[in-house]
């Protein structure tokens, strides 16, 4: 419960803030693979209020991220070229924490708009059609990029700079979890389960389905979208390939290990699944390894597919998930 | 009587080709304990479906306190004041006995989702009252003793009660029941009568029943329809009804005489 | 009006393809009520295990193209991904036959990985050369056809069309005729009765199945027949898309499926073809499909031949 009290939201926000300041002696290699684990964390932990708490199962995360990441990146592409000057003598701190607030904001909002234009024709639908439909529109968005010169087309965008750090990365990370945690956790976000566990009976309850799912929707793509933005200013360079169906999965695989429904559970699992490509890669280079077993190991899809089916099979709950899988649901 | 509660005027609904209710025509008035009975597949899941706007109603009108309420979303409609319970018994699968309850005290919130991102003493102190009258309502009707369990651990009997209290928490003016006592021995269903009559008096609502079981509908309901294919074949107080004899052919058939003497010219 | 045609019959070629794998899609949902996303990589598998086959049957022709040896690898073909559904649906399906229908779904979507990736293990990410096994060229057309003589129908366009339409024709035998195809009809409708009628309802499914596979290895020939260069991921496009063509069609219902798979040929090729006049690009072919899946859903979720399934309450 303490967790979800703004005066441990600061506190968090302070010892981010003094850690990062020691970040420059991490290697570089270790400090990348610690910023993506805190995008996932973002990444994952919205799509659990939409797939884990609310009950819909959304396919297209990744699109929400990409139109995020489009967002910012345009946005500071513009800015830095045209106002980075003017806002010299602020300070480059300041100017810069301030353009970057701005495309971060500009991308939530972006993919937030996105979501709830995604989110009211779409949640409808149930189950099966609803991931199929949430699949179709985040391919739609990847092919209108593709097809968008000014946004750099299936080439892809540079970014003007390298503006993520870890202080903005944990920042959004602790804000997201904090805000997901206090929505779910108050008598109104109780409404969220009630459309999961029975959206008829929620709605013999007096809840506007509809608009709950729509929120959670939209407020899981804001934050993907800001993901999507943090991520822009890392790599310096985003195609819309980065944000297929893939990506989707992904994301999808970190919310169904850490169980459905269980927000630290998903940002375990987001932490482990970040490092376990890695893991996997420097185990198929070790000279121990027979020579038929490294490139199966290389490409993470296939342990990772495996890994997807294993849980189904075994432990469809996920690590930490509440929700019980045994019967089929109504 | 004054002026009827909920009214129902010449309701049709068709789906597809059928017409699963035709022109029916009832109300029920305030405290009144009424019963829709008739045969299975008779409609009467599918009025009480009209009623909490499950269905849209293809013609006719429904008017809740006058004002129409046909067609209109769920969730509008409990908020009016009509609440209701399931056939197939509908809890939060994954939340406890005290949940369950709390669930139906959000339609009255006035702490939205910005509050529950502040967390000012507005919203603690609305959260406190509404866990209060949890407890009271629990305690009205015996579930404060298991009010942390899960809900689906509950016996069949409980799960049935709480889906009552659960419905009663929603503040309404009316409440439907369908089928409360399916799966129930002679015991429970005594105890599920006196729970109904309690119910409403205590809570001085309306009561619209749909039961099988005419030990229970002849012995609380002051007012009962009968409904066969979709259309309503009697209307009365118990012993009028149980001397009609459309509702004994509905249920029971008649002796084919006609046949007989047919065969034998 | 000639360009008409011509797309028109490239069209149906293309929908030829699109309606066999929909068919696999459409009876598995009718019969367990979720959507194989494996599907198809089915088909990418028949593809290669014509690739695979090949050499050995054009040892017989010396190396040259012969339509007995086509006959013998596209059966072949049909047997493997037949064996290959019957197998999936055993290990990873069967075991989760009473769960909810998102955790099969999910369990889907990780054979569907696996196939991919493995198969790029395996076959090598490159895209290979599937031989022609026909000898493919241009028919002649007769000059008594008129204007119509312009048209390019390729020999294989004509061998997709004759191999489906048989195929068409065989299914629906099998659906109405045979008692496996009864039994799957009525597995559909309410497996509780179908098993209480002394059907055994696995057999069934693996039937249906291993018929679904089938008719997707069949598609993965006669493509690869027209468009020689294979790949592992080549079941992707064709595969989402084939799955549109069976909603379009109403999910569940064969005939649709079939006609799903024909007329979103017939659209994404029109589109494509007239892209200047429509103003679309061609770079959206592939948003076709996703388009009129999301139109279908939104406005005829049922589809056009579908029918409508209440929840009852």
């Amino acid at each position: 419960m303490f967790e979800r009290h703004k005066v441990t939201l600061l506190a968090a926000l302070a010892a981010i803030f003094v850690v990062s300041r020691f970040s420059g002696d991490i290697g570089p290699y270790y400090y990348q693979i610690i910023l993506f684990i805190g995008i996932n964390i973002i990444l994952a932990v919205s799509l659990n209020l939409v797939n884990g708490y609310t009950g819909q199962f959304s396919l297209g995360h990744a699109g929400f991220m990409s139109v995020g990441a489009y967002a910012a990146a345009t946005f500071t592409n513009y800015a830095s070229v045209h106002w980075l000057g003017m806002l010299k003598p602020l300070g480059s701190f300041v100017s810069v924490s301030l353009l970057f607030g701005i495309a971060l904001g500009l991308g939530g909002l972006a993919a937030g708009l996105a979501g709830v234009l995604v989110g009211i024709p779409s949640l409808r639908l149930k189950g099966d059609y609803l991931a199929i439909v949430t699949l179709g529109f985040g391919e739609i968005i990847k092919v209108v990029i593709e097809n968008v010169d000014a946004l750099g087309g299936a080439r892809g965008l540079s970014v003007y700079a390298v503006y993520t750090n870890l202080f903005w990365v944990y920042a959004a990370a602790t804000v997201t979890i904090y805000v997901v945690l206090n929505i779910v956790h108050s008598t109104y976000g109780r409404g969220f389960v009630m459309v999961r566990d029975d959206e008829i009976a929620a709605e013999a309850m007096g809840i506007n389905t509809t608009k709950y799912k729509v929120l959670a929707f939209s407020l899981a793509a804001f934050f993907a979208g800001i993901a999507g933005g943090l991520y822009a200013h890392l790599t310096q360079y985003i195609n819309p390939e980065g944000f297929n169906f893939l990506k989707s999965v992904d994301i999808v695989t970190m919310v169904i290990l850490g169980g459905m429904g269980s927000t630290w559970g998903v940002v375990f699992a987001a932490v482990i699944l970040t490092i376990l490509p890695e893991w996997l890669r420097w185990l198929s280079e070790r000279p121990f390894l027979p020579h038929w077993l490294a490139p199966l190991l290389e490409n993470r899809m296939i342990p990772y597919s495996l890994l997807l089916i294993l849980l189904m099979l075994l432990r469809p709950q996920g690590l930490f998930g509440r929700i019980s899988f045994k019967r089929k649901h109504a | 009587m004054s002026e009827p509660l909920l009214e129902l005027r010449d309701v049709t609904v068709r789906f597809g080709g059928l017409k699963a209710v035709s022109d029916f025509n009832f109300c029920v008035h305030r405290r009144e304990l009424a019963g829709l009975i008739g045969p299975n597949g008779a409609g009467k899941t599918t009025i009480f479906n009209l009623i909490t706007g499950v269905y849209r109603p293809t013609s006719g009108t429904i008017c809740f306190e006058g004002k129409s309420v046909g067609g209109k979303k769920p969730y509008l409609i409990t908020k009016r004041g009509i609440a209701r319970t399931f056939q197939n018994i509908r809890l939060f699968g994954s939340m406890t006995v005290f949940d369950n309850v709390r669930a139906a005290f959000n339609m009255h919130l006035r702490h939205g989702i910005q509050h529950a991102l502040w967390r000012g003493k507005g919203l603690a102190a609305e959260e406190a009252q509404i866990e209060q009258q949890v407890g009271e309502l629990l305690e009205i009707f015996h579930l404060q003793d298991v009010r942390d369990a899960t809900c689906t651990s509950l016996s069949y009997g409980d799960q049935r009660r709480l889906e009552i209290v659960r419905a009663l928490a929603t503040r309404p003016k009316l409440i439907l029941l369908d089928e409360p006592a399916a799966g129930m021995n002679p015991t429970e269903k005594t105890e599920l009568m006196e729970l109904i009559r309690f119910v409403q008096e205590k809570f001085e609502i309306a009561v619209l029943l749909v039961e099988h079981d005419m030990r229970v509908v002849m012995g609380i309901c002051q007012r009962i329809a009968a409904v066969d294919y979709g259309v309503k074949i009697a209307e009365g107080n118990p012993s009028e009804i149980k001397c009609d004899p459309a509702v004994i052919r509905a249920y029971l058939g008649v002796e084919d005489t006609a046949t007989e003497s047919e065969t034998s010219k | 009006m000639i360009e008409f045609v011509q797309q028109l019959i490239n069209g149906l070629s293309l929908g030829a393809i699109y309606a066999l794998i929909a068919l696999g899609y459409t009876m598995v949902y009718g019969v367990l009520r979720f959507i194989n996303f494996a599907h198809g990589d089915v088909f990418m598998v028949g593809a290669f295990a014509g690739l695979y086959v090949a050499p050995l049957v054009m040892r017989f022709s010396n190396g040259g193209p012969s339509w007995t040896g086509m006959f013998v690898i596209l059966i072949f073909a049909m047997m493997i991904c037949a064996i290959l559904g019957i197998v999936i649906e055993k290990l990873a399906y069967r075991p989760l036959r009473n769960r909810p229908r998102l955790t099969v779904l999910i369990t889907a979507i990780g054979v569907s990985l696996f196939l991919e990736n493995f198969g790029q293990y395996a076959f090598g990410v490159d895209p290979q050369s599937f031989p022609d096994l026909i000898g493919d060229h241009a028919i002649d057309i007769p000059a008594w056809c008129g204007p119509f003589t312009d048209l390019t129908i390729m020999v294989s366009q004509v061998l997709v069309f004759a191999v489906t339409l048989f195929l068409l024709i065989a299914l629906r035998f099998i659906v109405t005729k045979t008692k496996l195809g009864t039994a799957m009809r009525a597995l559909s409708v309410n497996p509780t009765a179908t098993s209480l009628m002394g059907v055994n309802n696995d057999v069934v499914i693996s039937f249906t199945f291993g018929l679904g596979s089938a008719l997707a290895g069949a598609a993965g020939i006669l493509i690869s027949i027209q468009q020689p260069s294979i790949d592992p991921l080549m079941g992707l496009q064709p595969g989402i898309k084939a799955f549109v063509a069976a909603v379009l069609g109403g999910i569940g219902n064969i005939p649709g499926a079939a006609m799903g798979g024909l007329l979103l040929g017939v659209i994404e090729t029109l589109v494509v073809g007239y892209s200047d006049v429509l103003h679309i690009p061609p770079g959206y072919r592939d948003a076709v499909a996703f388009f009129l899946l999301i139109l279908i859903l939104l406005f005829k979720p049922t589809g056009l031949l579908g029918r409508v399934e209440r929840e009852k309450v």
